[in-house]
This record gives C-alpha cells, sequence and structure tokens, in this order.
C-alpha cells in the first residue's frame, strides 16, 4: 500500500493541572490513508477532541504535546514552524468543528467567513472565491446559494448553519479533513443528510477523514477503520466490520451493550451498564486503566499491556482473545 | 382515541398554541402555530415517546402541560380536570419536569440536599427532619449514596447530576413525568443507567411518562405508546409495536430510516427528506408534510387530510383514508 497521508506514532499529551499532570493522552499509534474514514470513538474525556486538535496544532501554550513521530504527507508536524502549520491548516488540512452555534462568527457574513481561506491559501480573486463559495454551498445542499452570502449565521438555522461549516472546511479542496461530533447537535433526519454528504464528497475527492463521535451508529455506518478511545488510550483498533462482529476489548462490547438496538433487544428490558467511572488520569498512570470496571480484571491487568490481535485489527488486553469466547458462552 | 377518558391520567383535547411573531422591526406580527390542534390521552403507567425534528413543538407542548405556558385554545386535564383551574402548586405536585442538561437544570450554588429538598420546602411538606429523611430515602432510590448532600452539583459527573434531577422530580411523588430528552447530554455507558433507573421507577411507582426525544432507538425502548409531530401537528400516534414494525405515515417512515443502528457495511440511509425542514410561519398548504413527501400528489398539496383509526393507532395521511382518492396508491 502507498505511504500513509498521515502517520502518528506514540502522540502523548500532557496538561499540567493543580495537583500535577494530567496524562490526557498516552502514546496513541495510527495510520490514515488516502480516501479513508477513521472514526475515534470515546466517551467524553477520552482525548478523543485533544488527539484531533494536536494534530491541527491548535493545543493550547500550556499543553505539552510530544509523538515519536507525527507526519502528514511527508512534513514532521511535531516539529512544523507556526508558518507551515499556518499554511497546512485550512488549506491542506481542515477542520469541522461540533457546535455550528458557535464555531461561525456572529459578525461577518457567510459569505465572508466561507472565502477567507480560499482568499489566504490559493491566489484566486475575490470573483473567483464567491463562484467557489456558491459551487460548494450548493453542493452540501443550500438552496439560494448566492444569497445566503450576505447573510449572517443568525440568519440560519442549526442544520445550515453545520452545512456552512462543512462548505468552509471543503473550499480548499483539503486532503484531510478532521471533524469532531459533526452531526450531535442536529436532528436524525438532519444527521443522516450530513453523514452522506461528507462520506460522499469524501469518495469524491479522495478525501482522508477522521470523524470524531461517541455515537457508535455513526461510526458502524461510515468508518472504514475504528479505534476505540479509553482514557487517553486506543484500546481496539481495526477495519469497522471487524471491530463492531468481533469487537474484542471488553470495554468496546460493554459499550455496544449499552444501546438498545431495535429489533435484538427486548424492548423495555434491563440495558448493559458499564459499573464505576473513569479513572483519574492525573500522577502515575499504569496498567490497563479498564481494569477497575471490567469483569475480567485480574493481578496482571496493573502491569504493562501487551497488544493483542494482528496487525489490522488489534486491541490492548492481557487476555488473548480479550475474554471474548467466555461472555459469548455465558450471556450476561 | 378511543380508550376511555376514565383511566386516562393525562388527556390533551383540542390543543393549540398560537404566538405572535414580528418580522423585522417594522414587520407586521403574523401567526405562529407552534403546536396545532394536538388531542392525545395517555393512560396511567404508560410512556408516551414523543418524536420530531427540532421546531416541531415538542418542547412547547411539554411547557403547555407543565403549566408554564398556557395554550390558545383546546384542554389539557389530568385526571379528568382541566389544569389550567390549578395553581401552579398543586400541578406542580402531579407533573415534575426532567430536563436535557444536566450541568444547566442544577443551581450550581446550592448544595445537594438543598437542591432535591426544594420541592419539600416550597409545598410546605413536614418540618427538617422529614426533609433529612425523604432526601435520603430518595437519593437512596435514584443510585446515589447519602453522602452526596452536602456536595455541589460542580462536584458530580453528568450520570450522577442527572439522578439527583431525577431525584428532585421524584421526591414530592408526582404522577406524570415530563422527560424532554433526558439523555442525549450523557455518555452512552451513563446513557443506559439512566434509561434502566426511569425503567425501573416506573415499574415500582406506576409512574407516567411523556418522553421527549429525538433518539428512535431509545424511544422505541422505553415507550409503550409513540407520538410522531411534524409542525405542531401529532401526524402519528401508535402504539410501540405497530409504530416501529408497521409505521404508516412517510415522515415515521423517513424518521425510522435515518436512524443509524450500529451495523457495519449498511451505508447512511437515504431519508429522501429533501433538505429544509419548512419555516413554521409559513406552513405549506394541504398536507403540511408534502414538499417533503415522496408519495406526495396534487391532491396533497390542497387538502389536509384528516386523522384515520388504524388497528394500532391514527395516522393523518391520505395514503391512509379510505374516503380519499390516494387510498388505492397505498399499495404503491
Amino acid at each position: 500500500m502507498s505511504n500513509p497521508l498521515l502517520s502518528v506514532r506514540n502522540l502523548t499529551i500532557d496538561i499540567p493541572v493543580g495537583a500535577g499532570t494530567l496524562h490526557a493522552v498516552r502514546g496513541i499509534d495510527f495510520d490514515l490513508h488516502r480516501g479513508e474514514t477513521l472514526c475515534i470513538v470515546g466517551e467524553s474525556g477520552s482525548g478523543k477532541s485533544l488527539t484531533s486538535l494536536a494534530v491541527m496544532g491548535l493545543l493550547g501554550k500550556n499543553i505539552k504535546r510530544s509523538a515519536d513521530r507525527m507526519e502528514f504527507d511527508g512534513t514532521e508536524l511535531t516539529t512544523a514552524s507556526p508558518r507551515t502549520m499556518r499554511a497546512l491548516r485550512g488549506g491542506r488540512m481542515s477542520m469541522i468543528f461540533q457546535e455550528p452555534m458557535t464555531s461561525l462568527n456572529p459578525a461577518y457574513t457567510i459569505g465572508d467567513q466561507l472565502t477567507e481561506a480560499l482568499l489566504l491559501h490559493k491566489k484566486v480573486g475575490r470573483e473567483a472565491a464567491r463562484a467557489r463559495a456558491v459551487e460548494l454551498l450548493e453542493k452540501v445542499g443550500i438552496t439560494a446559494a448566492e444569497s445566503r452570502l450576505s447573510q449572517y449565521p443568525h440568519q440560519l438555522s442549526g442544520g445550515l448553519r453545520q452545512r456552512v461549516m462543512i462548505a468552509m472546511a471543503l473550499m480548499c479542496e483539503p486532503e484531510l479533513i478532521i471533524a469532531d461530533e459533526p452531526t450531535t447537535a442536529l436532528d436524525v433526519t438532519i444527521q443522516a443528510q450530513i453523514l452522506r454528504l461528507l462520506y460522499d464528497l469524501g469518495r469524491e475527492m479522495n478525501m482522508a477523514m477522521i470523524l470524531i463521535t461517541h455515537d457508535l451508529g455513526v461510526v458502524a455506518r461510515v468508518a472504514d477503520k475504528v479505534a476505540v478511545m479509553y482514557a487517553g488510550e486506543l484500546v481496539e483498533t481495526g477495519p469497522a466490520a471487524d471491530v463492531f462482529n468481533t469487537p474484542s476489548h471488553p470495554y468496546t462490547r460493554g459499550l455496544l451493550r449499552c444501546i438498545p438496538l431495535p429489533g435484538k433487544t427486548e424492548r423495555g428490558s434491563e440495558l448493559g451498564t458499564i459499573p464505576g467511572i473513569v479513572p483519574s488520569l492525573i500522577g502515575d498512570v499504569h496498567g490497563c486503566a479498564f481494569r477497575t470496571r471490567c469483569p475480567h480484571a485480574e493481578p496482571a491487568c496493573q502491569n504493562t499491556i501487551p497488544m493483542q490481535g494482528g496487525e489490522a485489527h488489534a486491541f490492548r488486553c492481557v487476555h488473548p482473545d480479550g475474554k471474548r469466547h467466555a461472555e459469548e458462552e455465558v450471556p450476561a | 382515541m378511543s380508550s376511555e377518558a376514565s383511566n386516562a391520567v393525562l388527556e390533551l383535547r383540542g390543543v393549540t398554541k398560537t404566538y405572535r411573531v414580528k418580522q423585522g422591526i417594522f414587520g407586521k406580527s403574523r401567526p405562529l402555530t407552534a403546536v396545532n390542534d394536538v388531542s392525545l390521552s395517555l393512560p396511567r403507567g404508560e410512556v408516551l415517546g414523543l418524536v420530531g425534528e427540532s421546531g416541531c413543538g415538542k418542547s412547547t407542548l411539554a411547557k403547555i402541560l407543565l403549566g408554564l405556558e398556557a395554550p390558545t385554545d383546546g384542554q389539557v386535564l389530568i385526571d379528568g380536570k382541566e389544569i389550567l383551574a390549578q395553581d401552579r402548586l398543586s400541578l406542580a405536585r402531579r407533573i415534575q419536569p426532567i430536563f436535557q442538561d444536566p450541568y444547566s437544570s442544577l443551581n450550581p450554588r446550592k448544595s445537594i440536599f438543598d437542591i432535591v429538598s426544594l420541592p419539600l420546602r416550597v409545598h410546605g411538606v413536614g418540618g427538617p427532619q422529614d426533609w433529612d429523611r425523604k432526601v435520603r430515602e430518595i437519593l437512596d432510590i435514584v443510585g446515589l449514596p447519602a453522602r452526596v448532600m452536602n456536595t455541589f452539583p460542580s462536584q458530580m459527573s453528568g450520570g450522577q447530576r442527572q439522578r439527583v434531577a431525577i431525584a428532585r422530580a421524584l421526591i414530592m411523588k408526582p404522577e406524570i413525568v415530563i422527560c424532554d430528552e433526558p439523555t442525549s447530554a450523557l455518555d452512552v455507558s451513563v446513557q443506559s443507567q439512566i434509561l434502566n433507573l426511569l425503567g425501573e421507577l416506573r415499574r415500582e411507582f406506576g409512574l407516567t411518562y411523556l418522553f421527549i426525544s429525538h433518539d428512535l432507538a431509545v424511544v422505541e425502548h422505553l415507550a409503550t405508546r409513540v407520538a410522531v409531530m411534524y409542525l405542531g401537528r401529532i401526524v402519528e400516534e401508535s402504539d410501540v409495536a405497530g409504530l416501529f414494525d408497521d409505521a404508516g405515515h412517510p415522515y415515521t417512515q423517513a424518521l425510522l430510516k435515518s436512524v443509524l443502528t450500529p451495523e457495519p457495511g449498511l451505508g447512511v440511509p437515504d431519508t429522501q427528506l429533501g433538505m429544509a425542514y419548512p419555516n413554521p410561519i409559513d406552513p405549506p398548504s394541504g398536507c403540511q408534510f408534502h414538499p417533503r413527501c415522496p408519495m406526495a400528489t396534487d391532491h396533497c398539496k390542497s387538502v389536509a387530510p384528516r386523522p384515520v383509526e388504524t388497528s394500532h393507532g391514527r395516522v393523518e395521511c391520505h395514503l391512509h383514508d379510505p374516503q380519499s382518492p390516494m387510498h388505492d396508491a397505498k399499495v404503491a
């Protein structure tokens, strides 16, 4: 296979807090090829948004980021100058944020905000930029696109604003797009449309996409590759079909049991839960972070945890099969 | 509905709420019908799921039920008595809300004891010793240790806060609980705990829920009846099996189609809904759903459908009306 567009090895993010250091992201690895969609799934506080901000170089000044490698198409991002990062951001890699209500500037028109990145990164005139903006607004399904350019964000509904955000991220035809919960604030009907749109555009433009979400339904439907994140680590990675059909890490299986499955879960029955809470990541963190909540925990879980499985579908657990077979034999 | 008024704990008869909305500073004010002729009856111990896109009037309906808004027309009856005739306090004893966001629905400056005991103090029930005992009791019921009484909301996780909100809603032993998206701000593993708790409490105390949610998988799991709202109207109402297995209204079908179940390989569904939710100030003529309906004909554009009884509920669609010229088109 060709070289990956984005290659991350041992990405670590530490945040100094009053009492010590919060190890928010603890050594994660992933590769992303052109045209591929990677979904990072995890609960709040697992470090998935920080990971995306680290790739974009948008972390706050007091946050320490380190990595053995974080390469975007041959450019090492950890050592890149602010100038290089500025040239990449919004041009070759762009981001769609979660909150369409707050991430558009209320004081500028849609047209100004859409064309800004293009005028900055590419040698195009104002007219050409506006034409491109209209083209993309139409592509994301906004009617009367021409007249929208002179409107302000408050004149648009949530669904429309999210589409504007997507159009904005696509203006410079990025090679990598990072979408952080792009559909969480939206209705199910709009969610399906926006995801379809992202999916189709990704295929059409051969974009690589990192989609960050906590919604396993979204993950299953759009991901090529899935990375399940828990307490700052990737606990299971693999092709979407493998992760959903043979979920190997106990946490992945726990998550899947929490959601009611139409047609499978009996209506009104007790749903699965994951007892306990996420451990604190401040100070010395060792062993498996999930051991306090795991039904299969044993003393060995306090030591360094090996990766199990193959190159493609891997998970971090002391049990060679993640105790998957044990659970299948005795349905909980 | 055919169910007798006697066993309905909550009944709505032709409830309508119209707001006057001004367009622009000098614009004429125009009527906006947020809730349009809604009739529902909710038997004791049932869970009515209310689904629909944002702006369809779900929350306005909840406000009317809580006595926070007066309907422009129609009647709301609890146990056969008009709620407008009752004072706010006695209404609050019988019907209580649980809101979506436990981060903003709890006063950050009050201790958990103050928050949970407030209804007792407002209603003048018992003295300080009783309050202490009752708060301990209800915290135990919602699965919180008594020691949280002296902590503040900021010291709690989202799931714990939502348990506090549930404790506050239940301490006066209401009959009806309005749950407005009670789990959409929570992580999946916490969501399943709260859903299990709501189910247990219903069985234990014989509570009746109005469960407002945009997550259809959750509604299917918890509800016994479902009402689908579109532009202020209930376009379909049915028992849960009937709605999810044999949806009648094309809008319901589109909503069901847009649910993303965690099944890899199915891709993102095409809802064929088109883009825009109509502006409620200019509702479409005839059947209000016709601009987005894949089955619409000229008849739908001019004639509004009437409610038709089905084997498991009621639906407002020409396809299901034996007297409509479109009835035969149903097969196609």
